[in-house]
Parts: structure tokens; C-alpha cells; sequence
């Protein structure tokens, strides 16, 4: 794999992270990362839709009227999402009971939109494919960092094993309610974007305006 | 070159932008997605189908409490008698197969099914034959009884099942297992906590009217489930259908029939 293409895989991991950089695709994160299950199976769905609708609509670019390309975008993305949601009712129907409506709403997802927009109208398909993969990935690598802190915290587990022994199994540990709720994800996608920019400094941003100095004339 | 290379080119060398080209487009994609999606949902139907049938199952054993992980549910399912009621005598009726007998498409049918002048749980037909679900104790005795039940709460019909005492009053418990409410808010009807509330709960008070209720104030304790929290559509809707299912145009009649031996 040549440089270029690497870079387009990883560089969504953490330098270019849609949730962290872009802070797209948060209400998908805040809703299905209670359990580590569900936010694995939802990752390997945004993977596969960000991937193929890159693939084909990168194949389609200069085929599409710039005046319906929104559309068409849309309908490629939303019957690949219908694919994975019928392949999910078929072959994992208890994690599609869990993840319900956010399977579908993967079509509103703006990490989707937003890199068949941005990249694949503009590049060859093999390289949209691997920059839709890149940002799936970094999508789930988020969804799995919230899911590993709520579900251990929030329920002692971790991919439904128990680590932390909870009370109501006469264990010691009590577990913290708040981190099953969807609120606390916000709390854990703040702490990481304040990680990451702390770590990588390239990421903060200018401010918007200075708060004028107080002088007396 | 040939005719159809002709058109290929034809339809390259289009503005991009141009009308035909436009709709030509548009046209197309639409069909190969509709293909698509069809093909999908077509094939996997049969699988998911089969999905649906255990999960109604699993849920029937959950209900009556006798669920686990890990368990057979084709097999631990087998213990249970399914039979098929007739709502409007309160008798049980061998008209129809219980095994295959299909209470939500029962009614949609005009011939199995009444249209109700009053409905609170919004369902606008009530089907005349509903599929029970008797346990046995080991000893050849009545263990628990498992009544189908469904109505409208805030966005979706929930459906589930209420499973009762052999007394036929005590509630034993209560299960949707098809619902598509508020996730943290109405969704909590599937929060174990608030589904225990409903165990040891009397239907009827000692005069057999019906009393039980799901609210915010507490009246009668023995009758009494607490609303929830931030749900209160849900709630109030869970609270219809349970005592619509529960009246006398659901199983009231069956229920003193079969306490009376007369069912």
C-alpha cells in the first residue's frame, strides 16, 4: 500500500478523528455505547457504510449532475444502510433488537455525507474506499474507548464478562448509573477531546474572537 | 461499432448537467437500489422470520419466569400448551390450530375480527380468537396462565404477554417483546426493575372489579404499578391496554369461565 493511501487510513484514527476533530457522528456515540457489543457490531455497520458508499459514489463521480448529487449520494448511502439493517434483523437479532432505530439512522450519520461529499466526489474509488474505511475505523476506535470506560464502570463488564464483581451479584463493586445513561458519554467524548488536543496541539483551535482587555481611556 | 456502444457513447458525451442526463441518472439508480433493497429483504425474510418465532417464544418463557441463559428455548417451549380462546364466548375453541394460529393477522380479517366502538388501547380491531399459553406444574396441575396483549403507548404498538397465577388473579408477571418507545424513557417498560413491580399485583378486588392500574398516585397498593418516570404516554398507555385486555372486552370472560371449570 503506498504512502498516500496509509495516510488516508490512518490519519482518521487520531489526527483527523471524525467524533474528536470534526465532532460529527456524536448522537450515534452517545446511544449505543452503553454495552460493548452493541458498539461493536454498530462499528462494523458505519465501517461498511462509509466504506461501500465512498466506493460507489466515488465510481459514479463523474456520472452524477452536480445539480442532484445530494440525492444520489443519499440513495446509495440509505440503501446500503437498509442492506446492513437486513442483514443484522437475519443474522444478530438480538443486537438489533438493542440497536433499534440507530442502525437506520446511520443514513444521517454526517461522517457518511460528509466524506462522500468531501473525498469520494473527488478521487478515484479504491482511494475513497480506503478514506471511508479510515474514517469508519476512527469512528468505532472512539465508540470503543466510551464503550470500554461505560460498560466497565457502568456494569462491570466488558463485552458482557464480568471484571468488576457488582453488588446486586454479592459482589463489592457498585456500580455508577449515570454511565448507562447517554448524558455521561458526553462527558467521556469532552474528556477525550480535551486528551487529544492536549496531546496533539496541532488540533486546537484559533480562537474566534479576543476578549478585549479592560483599559481605562 | 455497434448500436449499443452507439448509445454508451451517446450518453457519455451528455452535458453533465443536461436534463436527459439528469433523469437518466436518476432513473437508473433508483432501479439498481430498488433492486437491491428487494433482493435483500426478500431473502432474508424467511431467516429473520424464524428469528421472531424464537424470540416470541423466548419471551413466553421469560415471562413466566422459567427463561435462563443458555436454555433450550425450542425445547423448554415444548412444556407449555398453546390453545386457542374464543373472546367473545370465553370459551376455548378447536377451530384453529394452536400452533400455527396468527392472532395479529386474525385481526386484520374482517371475518375473525371486530371493529370496537370503544378502544383505549387504540387498536382499532380486536381479533375474536387469541392464542393462550397454559404451563402444567410436574403433578398434571394449572401453574401459570400467559395471555397475549398488545396497545398503543406513545410512538409504536407495544405487544407482549401477561402471565398470571393459577388463581387467575395474581399477576405473575409482564412482557413487550415488540415495541419502539423512547429508548431511556418509554423503552424502560423493558427495565427489569419496573417489570418486577408487577409480580404478586391483584387484577380484581374481592367484588372481581377490575382494579388494577398503572399511575402516578398511589390508590390501592395491591392494585397499584407505578408510572415511569419521564414516560407518561407510555405509561398511560401500558395502563389502557392492560386494563382493556383485562375488561370485558378481552379476557375477563375466559378468565371466570376457566376459574369456574367452564371454559
Amino acid at each position: 500500500m503506498s504512502q498516500t493511501r496509509k495516510q488516508l487510513l490512518v490519519d482518521p484514527l487520531v489526527d483527523n478523528n471524525p467524533i474528536t476533530l470534526q465532532v460529527l457522528g456524536i448522537c450515534s456515540a452517545l446511544a449505543v455505547t452503553s454495552s460493548l457489543n452493541v458498539a461493536f457490531v454498530m462499528s462494523l455497520a458505519v465501517i461498511a457504510v462509509t466504506g461501500f458508499s465512498s466506493l460507489f459514489i466515488s465510481f459514479l463521480r463523474n456520472y452524477i449532475p452536480n445539480s442532484i448529487r445530494i440525492i444520489v449520494q443519499m440513495v446509495i448511502i440509505a440503501s446500503l444502510v437498509i442492506l446492513v439493517d437486513q442483514i443484522i434483523k437475519a443474522y444478530a437479532y438480538e443486537i438489533s433488537k438493542t440497536l433499534s432505530v440507530f442502525v437506520g439512522l446511520i443514513i444521517t450519520n454526517c461522517i457518511v455525507m460528509g466524506r462522500a461529499e468531501a473525498f469520494a466526489m473527488k478521487n478515484t474509488p479504491f482511494n475513497s474506499f480506503v478514506d471511508g474505511v479510515g474514517n469508519g475505523l476512527g469512528y468505532s476506535l472512539l465508540l470503543m474507548c466510551v464503550g470500554v470506560v461505560r460498560e466497565l464502570f457502568g456494569s462491570g463488564t466488558l463485552f458482557g464478562i464480568t471484571i468488576l464483581d457488582p453488588v446486586n451479584n454479592g459482589g463489592w463493586y457498585v456500580p455508577n448509573g449515570l454511565l448507562l445513561l447517554p448524558p455521561s458519554a458526553f462527558f467521556i467524548i469532552g474528556f477525550l477531546i480535551w486528551g487529544v488536543r492536549s496531546w496533539k496541539k496541532s488540533q486546537v483551535e484559533a480562537r474566534e474572537y479576543k476578549i478585549q482587555s479592560l483599559e481605562v481611556h | 461499432m455497434s448500436n449499443s456502444n452507439n448509445i454508451f457513447t451517446k450518453f457519455k458525451n451528455m452535458p453533465v448537467d443536461g436534463i436527459v442526463k439528469t433523469v437518466i441518472v436518476a432513473t437508473a439508480l433508483c432501479f439498481v437500489c430498488s433492486m437491491v433493497v428487494s433482493f435483500a429483504a426478500v431473502n432474508l425474510k424467511s431467516i429473520q422470520e424464524v428469528n421472531k418465532a424464537i424470540d416470541k417464544q423466548k419471551n413466553i418463557l421469560q415471562v413466566a419466569g422459567v427463561y435462563h441463559e443458555g436454555i433450550d428455548v425450542n425445547k423448554t417451549f415444548s412444556s407449555f400448551q398453546p390453545l386457542v380462546v374464543d373472546l367473545n364466548t370465553g370459551k376455548f375453541t378447536d377451530k384453529f390450530d394452536p400452533s400455527i394460529f396468527d392472532d395479529k393477522k386474525a385481526s386484520q380479517d374482517p371475518l375473525l375480527s371486530i371493529s370496537l366502538k370503544n378502544d383505549p388501547a387504540s387498536i382499532g380491531r380486536r381479533t375474536n380468537y387469541a392464542t393462550i399459553y397454559l404451563l402444567k406444574k410436574d403433578d398434571g396441575s394449572l401453574d401459570k396462565v400467559i395471555l397475549p396483549i398488545h396497545g398503543y403507548g406513545l410512538w409504536s404498538t407495544l405487544y407482549g404477554f401477561i402471565a398470571l397465577e393459577n388463581n387467575l388473579n395474581d399477576i405473575f408477571g409482564l412482557q413487550f417483546y415488540q415495541h419502539a418507545e423512547t429508548p431511556g424513557l418509554g423503552a424502560e417498560v423493558d427495565n427489569p426493575k419496573w417489570k418486577a413491580q408487577w409480580k404478586g399485583k391483584k387484577l380484581n378486588n374481592k367484588n372481581g372489579e377490575l382494579m388494577i392500574q398503572v399511575a402516578k398516585t398511589k390508590k390501592y397498593k395491591e392494585h397499584h404499578i407505578d408510572a415511569l418516570a419521564g414516560a407518561t404516554l407510555t405509561s398511560n398507555g401500558v395502563d389502557n391496554l392492560v386494563k382493556f385486555w383485562m375488561g370485558e372486552d378481552g379476557f375477563k370472560k375466559f378468565l371466570s369461565n376457566f376459574k369456574n371449570g367452564a371454559a
